[in-house]
């Protein structure tokens, strides 16, 4: 993301909108200015904001007039008032910051959409979580801390040498170079992105071990971390296998997501008559 | 898509949360999903939401390209549910956001009736989710337990901020702007509702709970941080 100088009216409200706190008016040049290392390409100020399309140089001045009387004038929060904010064309391996930070952008890089997989949302019909399987989704770097690929990695690889298996149409699997070892491609492990999310899925009576190994490697890490838990309930609809271990393990399970169990197949089977 | 399962906050404070999203499973139940996630959203409107979204075409709040000035002094801050039924234009994952039980409830229900064979999932407190599937008639058929944020915590905003936040569950809400509204309201140059409406426009997937937003702020204007 660029913010065009000459549009630029040091107005300060995206200084506040930047998910990373990137963006800062530089006493310099008098113009707000992206920090391109923390920018992670999420586009919550250019898609975020709305824009006006007012001449700079009369906001400038009216801008500048009040400030000698100490005076400002109040505008609305979320508002460019001179559209200056420009995208520019990403090249990899910049360009997979965008794809884990902006929701609204498929995964081009890696050829998954979205930063997880459809996991327990889906289950009714995938039927990917079974009794006595856990599927763990472990985000990183959510809510506003951010994360660089060495990071997530340094989980992957600790994973991997429990000998989990990885989803393999996650983003993050995708971008392994080893999905045995954990390795994610050298060439990114320096990019910074706003959450990417590893899916493992294990034994159910391996939720304690896969709890404990997240444990040990987070409390380094640099940044944070939220692990959901899938399970498949039993035929009562309560779900009395993985909730027990969570809470023995001194979790307090607050929230959730249901799945109600309405979906069912409707595609058309293919090769039928 | 619609990552609502983080928002932080104790069981009882998603007493006025409830999201209700539909999602076909591809490969699976994504042949012709359109007209039955426009349906789906249609189907809501009887039951009052605070906000319909579409994870690819944003929520009932949205930003514009072409502001007037004159929106410094007189904004329409109503949610605009039909773009958002009109916009759904391929797979996509769409919600409806509820700030009472018996409303999500009966729209369950709806929704159970209606038989799409959309993959429907409800997030709100545990305890939330099993009462509103047993008041629709049916029996859960997963759940995904969120166990909360952990690791670097210290590096996280205070509760106020976090609360409001993590209602955008793809982090486009930020915690200087959460902080700034916080801020406004408690100087009273905004009102709860208007400070609400704003960050409700950075979510770009529609499932922000503006209803709970302004509770929040209205409670944190009596409430030290």
């Amino acid at each position: 993301m660029n913010i065009n100088p000459a549009k630029c009216v040091a107005c300060g409200n995206c200084t506040y909108v930047c998910t990373m706190g990137a963006i800062y008016i530089d006493p310099a040049s008098h113009r707000a200015t992206i920090d391109r290392d923390e920018c992670v390409e999420c586009y919550a100020c250019y898609n975020g904001m709305s824009q006006e399309h007012l001449p700079p140089g009369i906001v400038r001045a009216v801008r500048g007039f009040l400030k000698r009387l100490r005076l400002r004038f109040e505008p609305e929060p979320d508002i460019c008032p001179t559209e200056a904010f420009e995208p520019d064309e990403l090249s990899w391996p910049r360009v997979v910051r965008r794809a884990f930070s902006d929701p609204r952008v498929p995964h081009e890089s890696t050829g998954v959409q979205g930063r997880g997989t459809e996991e327990v949302k889906t289950n009714d019909v995938s039927g990917r979580i079974q009794r006595g399987d856990v599927g763990f989704t472990i985000e990183f770097g959510r809510p506003g801390v951010g994360v660089r690929f060495h990071q997530i990695q340094a989980m992957t690889r600790a994973l991997a040498a429990a000998g989990v298996d990885f989803e393999p149409k996650n983003p993050v699997t995708s971008l392994m170079t080893d999905d045995k070892t954990g390795t994610i491609r050298e060439d990114i492990l320096g990019e910074k992105v706003l959450s990417a999310i590893v899916e493992i899925k294990v034994a159910a009576n391996r939720t304690e071990e896969i709890i404990g190994i997240v444990h040990a490697v987070e409390k380094d890490l640099g940044t944070v971390i939220a692990i959901g838990v899938g399970a498949r309930c039993d035929d009562d609809g309560e779900e009395s296998t993985i909730a027990p271990i969570l809470e023995r393990s001194g979790y307090r399970l607050e929230r959730a997501k249901t799945n109600a169990g309405y979906g069912r197949i409707t595609n058309e089977l293919r090769g039928q008559a | 898509m619609t990552n609502t399962l983080h928002r932080y906050g104790k069981a009882e404070s998603f007493r006025d949360d409830f999201v209700v999203f539909a999602i076909p499973s591809k490969g699976k139940s994504d042949e012709g999903c359109v007209p039955k996630l426009k349906r789906f959203l249609e189907m809501a409107l009887p039951f009052a939401p605070v906000n319909l979204g579409d994870a690819l075409h944003g929520g009932a709040f949205r930003p514009t390209r072409n502001a007037n000035p004159t929106a410094h002094w007189k904004r329409d801050m109503r949610p605009d549910f039909r773009a958002v039924i009109d916009g759904v234009d391929a797979y996509t994952t769409v919600a409806a956001v509820f700030d009472r039980r018996e409303a999500a409830e009966a729209f369950l229900e709806a929704v159970k009736q209606d038989d799409s064979g959309l993959c429907i999932n409800i997030s709100t407190s545990l305890e939330g989710g099993k009462q509103c599937c047993c008041a629709a008639g049916g029996a859960r058929h997963s759940v995904g337990y969120s166990l909360g944020f952990e690791g670097g915590t210290e590096k996280l905003p205070d509760d106020q901020v976090l609360t409001l936040t993590t209602m955008c569950g793809h982090g486009m809400v930020s915690a200087g702007f959460a902080r700034k509204m916080l801020d406004w309201v408690k100087e009273g140059r905004r009102t709860p509702e208007e400070a609400a409406s704003y960050l409700a426009r950075f979510c770009s997937c529609g499932v922000y709970n503006p209803s709970r937003a302004k509770r929040v702020l209205e409670e944190a204007r009596h409430r030290p941080e």
